[in-house]
């Protein structure tokens, strides 16, 4: 797709938009409470802490929502696709919206387990997901 | 000590009423400007309160003046403060507010502030003249500029438009609670027959449930009449001192507003993804007003989206979470005019046109003044407005005076 605007990186975000270059999907977290979250800033919103920073996770999640877009909102762009948000498994509380790659439309269900693959654009490692494919560990 | 969250010493907003509304012509590709839809409609207004353009001290707009985005907001309140020459005690214009009727919210608290005595407010598009120009009205990414704020999390994944947004939400409740399109279509088709009973409407034509099932899909599981139509259009009203409006005959009071969030601020991280700020700033509104639901005459609830009209309903308290597609399913007798609970009854945004949030206001003002010819919901003296979707919401609740 052609149609591909990007973010504007800032020293908050620069590990969650460009933690791909490893593969790793970053999410913030707190060093003092290890509270989770998502957008990066530089404050925890539970203790307010600012001793924060990303850490890795394994770039699993499950999906919560989605939906199939039809509409070529650019006359560029590629439809149908499916948006989604899903929450991180290892994060807890923290949701990502994405676009789902590799799976059939028909196929995306509410608590599907996706896997992170990174679309890399310019300097930025856009955050995807597809489904797991090999069977998944017990939790 | 009060231990209600919502409550502080006084309900403030009773300080100050809607003493004057206006509406410029409304349509689809006008080729107007922005400001003479404006002046327009202000002109209305002020006209409507029995003021003149000399007592106006106060001016408020939401979102403010954008450039970035075509036909969202072509005019701010330096181009009508300087157009009208206003001498201002006060004034206002930005969208970091409690949805869009933020606007109004800011105008009350400045009249019930001692600030002015006379804000005028308003909110202008030309959505659809930008449609027909060169790009989208209102897609964000098309400029090829990187992108910051909040849009950053969503517009890089393709989610482009509300309708991804709020097509994930309606998705969920789909998932959740069993809600069919049959279902969700109630409500632009209820809107549609609204619509043919106000000459200012702009589809007026009947809509048939086939019609809206065979109708193309825009973003799963929205289709095309669940998306509200892009025009171009100017509201105003005027907010007075109680104590100052000139006619208290077709005063709209203010009851209680609704402006809290206290929810995340974005359309992914709430926790529970089948509610929306509807639900925070309702809880608000109710908390500081005797009136309750059994009260309320007529409701004038956004509609940008067929889906957002569920979660204000829902958020309300007109039925149980979850339940909305049973309840929908009594459809004219429910929320028909002359049903249980008349809904949008110039057409919404669905049928009426993007005026996005202002249309309902000058709607529900039309009603309890006895003004809504053709569609006038018998004896309204409650109302209940609410605007926004997703992580923004207000919503206030206005009687006539009596």
């Amino acid at each position: 797709m052609s149609f591909q605007p990007l973010p504007d990186v800032t020293d908050d975000s620069a590990a969650f938009w460009q933690g791909g270059v490893d593969g790793v999907l970053r999410i913030h977290r707190c060093r003092q409470c290890s509270t989770w979250f998502h957008p990066p800033t530089p404050v925890c919103p539970e203790c307010l802490s600012m001793d924060v920073g990303p850490e890795a996770t394994s770039g699993r999640a499950t999906v919560q929502g989605f939906s199939v877009n039809m509409q070529p909102w650019a006359p560029d762009m590629e439809v149908p696709y499916v948006v989604a948000v899903v929450s991180v498994t290892d994060a807890p509380g923290v949701q990502l919206t994405t676009r789902l790659v590799d799976v059939s439309p028909d196929a995306v269900t509410v608590g599907m387990l996706v896997e992170v693959i990174f679309q890399h654009v310019d300097d930025i490692y856009l955050p995807l997901f597809r489904p797991v494919i090999e069977p998944s560990e017990a939790s | 000590m009060n231990t209600n969250r919502y409550l502080g010493q006084r309900i403030g907003e009773r300080d100050a009423v809607i003493s004057g509304i206006g509406r410029s012509v409304v349509g689809r590709k006008l080729g107007r400007t922005g400001l003479s839809l404006t002046v327009e409609s202000a002109l209305r207004a002020i006209e409507d309160a029995g003021l003149s353009r000399d007592d106006i001290d106060g001016l408020s707009t939401y979102p403010g003046m954008m450039n970035a985005s075509p036909g969202m907001s072509p005019c701010g309140v330096t181009d009508v403060q300087d157009a009208l020459r206003l001498k201002l005690n006060w004034f206002s214009g930005g969208g970091e507010t409690p949805a869009q009727l933020g606007a109004v919210f800011n105008a009350v608290a400045a009249v019930a502030a001692g600030l002015a005595n006379h804000v005028l407010v308003f909110r202008t598009v030309t959505e659809s003249s930008a449609q027909t120009a060169h790009r989208r009205a209102s897609v964000v990414g098309s400029g090829g500029d990187r992108i910051g704020g909040p849009m950053q999390w969503m517009v890089p994944f393709h989610a482009v438009s509300a309708a991804n947004w709020v097509g994930i939400y309606a998705q969920r409740y789909m998932h959740d609670y069993g809600l069919s399109r049959e279902q969700l279509g109630q409500i632009p088709l209820n809107q549609r027959r609204h619509a043919a009973r106000y000459d200012e409407a702009i589809f007026r034509e009947p809509l048939s449930m086939d019609d809206y099932l065979g109708a193309r899909m825009v973003s799963w599981p929205l289709g095309l009449y669940d998306c509200d139509i892009p025009c171009d259009g100017s509201c105003a009203l005027v907010v007075s001192r109680a104590d100052a409006a000139p006619d208290l005959k077709q005063v709209v009071r203010i009851d209680a507003i609704g402006s809290a969030l206290t929810g995340r601020n974005s359309w992914d991280q709430r926790a529970d993804l089948t509610e929306t700020a509807a639900h925070d700033c309702t809880k608000m509104m109710w908390a500081r007003t005797d009136l309750t639901i059994d009260d309320v005459d007529t409701v004038q609830l956004y509609d940008g989206f067929s889906f957002l009209t569920i979660t204000w309903l829902e958020a309300l308290g007109f039925f149980p979470k979850g339940e909305a597609g049973p309840w929908l399913e009594a459809g004219e007798s429910r929320i028909g005019i002359g049903g249980e609970v008349p809904l949008n009854t110039n057409g919404g945004q669905l049928s009426g046109g993007r005026l996005h949030g202002y249309g309902y206001l000058y709607e529900a003002c039309a009603q309890l003044r006895g003004d809504a010819t053709g569609r006038q919901v018998e004896g309204a003296e409650v109302a209940v407005v609410g605007a926004g979707g997703g992580p923004l919401g207000g919503c206030m609740i206005l009687t006539k005076d009596r």
